[in-house]
């Protein structure tokens, strides 16, 4: 240590700091932290000049003002004279139901082609490569106005509309479909049903418990299949079926009464949930492949059949595989809900960044709450799905 | 006693009976092997005739291809009308970009075919210098279209068509993948500061549809500049796609840079080499050769998107089909319209995808056993 000499100091402060790798990273982060705090200041000001000089504050109250537009369609009671609050409300509601059945149509159809891509009849599997490759290949805002249009065209005007039974009405303006209205009663079916779920929840952890421990199995799938339909159906018919229905009956040039479901409503789920679908369907096929086929044989060599070792074996550990990219799909498929504003679904970027904003002027609050709400919905089905993958990980060491 | 006639091991091999090869056998294995595989084989021939020889009428046989009206060409025909399609070729290719300056794009699209041969293909002839023009063409494209310098300037209002969506599309490829390679490497950074800005970045973006970020485009944009500054629309939503795509790009390298061992780094620094010098030379390399799926498919869906600028009023294919659309003359051809603005864009992502999986086989360099 003694023969160490002093490096002599040729070089000036700043060098020296900067060649120094922890004196270099607070530099970098100082740096960083001032110029993105420098650029928001920047811009904030730019914000309250600009405001300030048309004269138009920052400000959520013209929330609490009547929208004084229609939705045709609300899942809670809406009319024009109702809040523009009442209005974004009724927006997310819409979101929220196309995406949830978006989602779940586009697992259901995207695991079948996924399976069918597997197949190995050539046709079906050829047929299933062309419908992914142009699906996946055209834009989706493409397959919605398509969709929206054939169905707007080769559904019938209302007058000549087709009829299902005479209950339900399928025209170019929505199928139309009885409303049921419940009788007090009904409630009765409701709670005996959420019993029967209560029980057949408790029922299959203790048949999994008495499996476990003796070896005894119980027909767990017909018991939940007679307690969770049989008793409300029973019940149900007992009290005299205590529901009327509404049907929907012709008047002038539209139908009126029971439901209606709009075609901006199939149309944008029908192409989101395809559009989703064939996307699902490589990931499904690439998680199956990616599973080594000796798990099969091994299955197999146990003497487990077929529909048991797919369930039991070859899916379970495809999920691992499948669940990450399925995450950024569902995603995908709610953050291309949005894209409802061009056919004229009203749903959030139509009601408050759409007609809100147009209505009121106010550029900065509508979209401030668009796009909170937008990753707001992006982290709960993030943390839904991170929850769901944490389950079905592979417990190592 | 014939067979006698052999030594033993020199009998010449027997022909394969007759039903394991041929055409019979073949659609014995892949049609008909079992009953659910028969009824899935019935189903989908009953599903083809059903659908391709109406579609070959609606289309071709019964099709119009010339007629100055919707009405003409349905008393031609009962199929499509194709003829909208060939009056309007002109607004769907440029747009509403003047008729004498239309040779610039043409010259553009030129151009850009030859500044992307050196850069997809790497035997091509003079490759270097190639290269160099690809890096320039940018700027070349830029005062092509927009004029300037001797040309005629022309306003972006004026652009559209499958132009608008090359411009777009091209503007967002070229920048997402440096900004999104900086973006990923300051996600995996040691620098706390660093790393949390790029999580919001790249969240963020993530976390809201581009339509949004459109409409805040278009919109908003404005009051966060200085007092009097206007912003042309196309540049904002060249911005906007940009960094919308720079964050996915940021996630799929990040893919490739997790998945590379440790040891490459621990290599890298043990060579005494910077960070930058480790990153060019070792790192990245063999991060992006991981990562060319996802990039290409994130470069796809980027073009693909270029469609949702007709929601703010930029005319695309998709745009000036649904204008033309509104014209007495040719109303009710959506389907027509939708079919071919669809070919256009099927033809240029199934390319991109193909030369994705070419590049990942060329790039394979021989890890896999």
């Amino acid at each position: 240590m003694a023969e160490t000499v002093a490096v002599p100091s040729q070089r000036n402060v700043i060098s020296r700091l900067w060649n120094d790798k922890e004196s270099r990273s607070v530099i970098i982060q100082v740096l960083t932290i001032s110029l993105v705090f420098a650029f928001l200041a920047y811009i904030i000001h730019n914000a309250v000049v600009n405001l300030q000089a048309i004269g138009k504050g920052f400000s959520y109250n013209f929330l609490w003002q009547p929208s004084s537009y229609d939705i045709n369609q609300h899942l809670i009671d809406y009319d024009s004279r109702s809040t523009h609050f009442r209005a974004m409300l009724v927006g997310i509601l819409n979101t929220i139901l196309v995406a949830v059945c978006g989602i779940v149509l586009a697992s259901i159809v995207g695991f079948v082609l996924g399976v069918l891509r597997l197949s190995k009849n050539w046709i079906v599997n050829r047929l299933a490569y062309c419908y992914i490759e142009y699906v996946r290949n055209v834009p989706v805002l493409l397959h919605i106005l398509l969709v929206h249009g054939l169905i707007v065209h080769a559904f019938p005007v209302p007058r000549q509309a087709i009829s299902i039974g005479d209950v339900t009405f399928m025209t170019n303006r929505g199928i139309f479909s009885p409303k049921p209205l419940y009788e007090p009663l009904f409630l009765v079916v409701i709670v005996l049903f959420v019993l029967a779920l209560a029980f057949m929840w408790w029922f299959k952890r203790h048949a999994q418990k008495v499996q476990d421990e003796t070896g005894k199995r119980y027909p767990v799938f017909w018991i939940g299949l007679g307690t969770i339909v049989g008793i409300p159906l029973v019940s149900f018919f007992l009290l005299g079926s205590p529901i009327t229905w509404d049907v929907p009956a012709l008047k002038g040039f539209n139908f009126t009464g029971g439901m209606v479901v709009r075609p901006e409503f199939i149309a944008l789920l029908l192409a989101l949930s395809l559009y989703t679908a064939a996307f699902i369907g490589e990931i499904v096929r690439a998680g199956i492949l990616g599973i080594y086929y000796g798990q099969t044989e091994a299955s197999y060599a146990l003497g487990i059949n077929r529909g048991r070792t797919l369930s039991l074996v070859v899916i379970p550990q495809a999920l691992r595989i499948i669940v990450p990219p399925l995450t950024s799909q569902y995603l995908n498929l709610m953050k291309n809900s949005s894209l409802a504003v061009a056919i004229g679904y009203m749903d959030i970027v139509a009601t408050i960044g759409g007609i809100s904003l147009n209505q009121t002027g106010r550029e900065m609050e509508c979209m401030i709450i668009v796009l909170t709400l937008y990753l707001v919905m992006s982290l709960i089905i993030s943390m839904i799905m991170n929850w769901y993958n944490k389950r079905i990980k592979l417990v190592e060491r | 006693m014939e067979q006698a006639a052999y030594k033993p091991g020199e009998h010449p091999d027997l022909p394969p009976p007759s039903d394991t090869v041929g055409p019979i056998a073949w659609v014995r294995a892949n049609l008909l092997s079992s009953p659910t595989n028969i009824v899935l084989t019935v189903l989908s021939i009953w599903f083809l005739y059903e659908i391709i020889p109406a579609t070959l009428d609606w289309a071709f046989l019964d099709a119009a291809f010339t007629g100055e009206s919707r009405d003409e060409c349905r008393a031609k025909a009962g199929g499509a009308c194709w003829a909208f399609i060939g009056e309007r070729f002109n607004l769907f290719t440029y747009g509403f970009y003047p008729a004498d300056e239309r040779w610039r794009i043409d010259l553009a699209f030129v151009l850009l075919c030859v500044a992307l041969l050196p850069v997809l293909w790497d035997r091509c002839p003079l490759r270097k210098y190639g290269l160099y023009f690809a890096c320039a063409f940018p700027f070349v494209a830029g005062w092509l279209l927009l004029g300037g310098f001797g040309l005629t300037p022309v306003d972006t209002d004026e652009f559209g068509g499958f132009m608008l969506t090359l411009v777009i599309g091209i503007t967002g490829i070229t920048f997402s993948l440096p900004i999104g390679i900086i973006l990923a490497l300051g996600r995996q950074s040691d620098m706390l500061i660093v790393r949390v800005f790029s999580i919001w970045f790249i969240e963020f973006f993530r976390g809201v549809p581009l339509i949004t970020l459109l409409f805040v485009a278009s919109t908003m944009l404005n009051y966060f500049l200085p007092t009097g500054t206007t912003f042309d629309l196309l540049l904002r939503v060249l911005i906007m796609v940009t960094l919308f795509a720079s964050a996915y790009m940021a996630e799929v390298i990040r893919g490739g840079l997790q998945a590379l061992p440790r040891g490459q780094y621990e290599a890298a620094d043990s060579m005494g080499l910077k960070y930058w010098t480790s990153m060019r030379l070792i790192i990245l390399p063999q991060a992006l050769k991981i990562s060319i799926p996802g990039i290409v498919n994130t470069f796809i869906g980027l073009y693909k998107d270029t469609t949702l600028v007709i929601i703010i009023g930029l005319l695309d294919p998709l745009g000036v089909g649904r204008s033309s659309l509104a014209d007495t003359k040719w109303t009710g051809l959506s389907n027509e319209m939708y079919l071919f603005v669809a070919i256009f864009f099927f033809i240029s992502c199934f390319g991109m995808s193909r030369y994705s999986l070419y590049l990942e086989k060329k790039l394979a360099t021989g890890h896999e056993r």
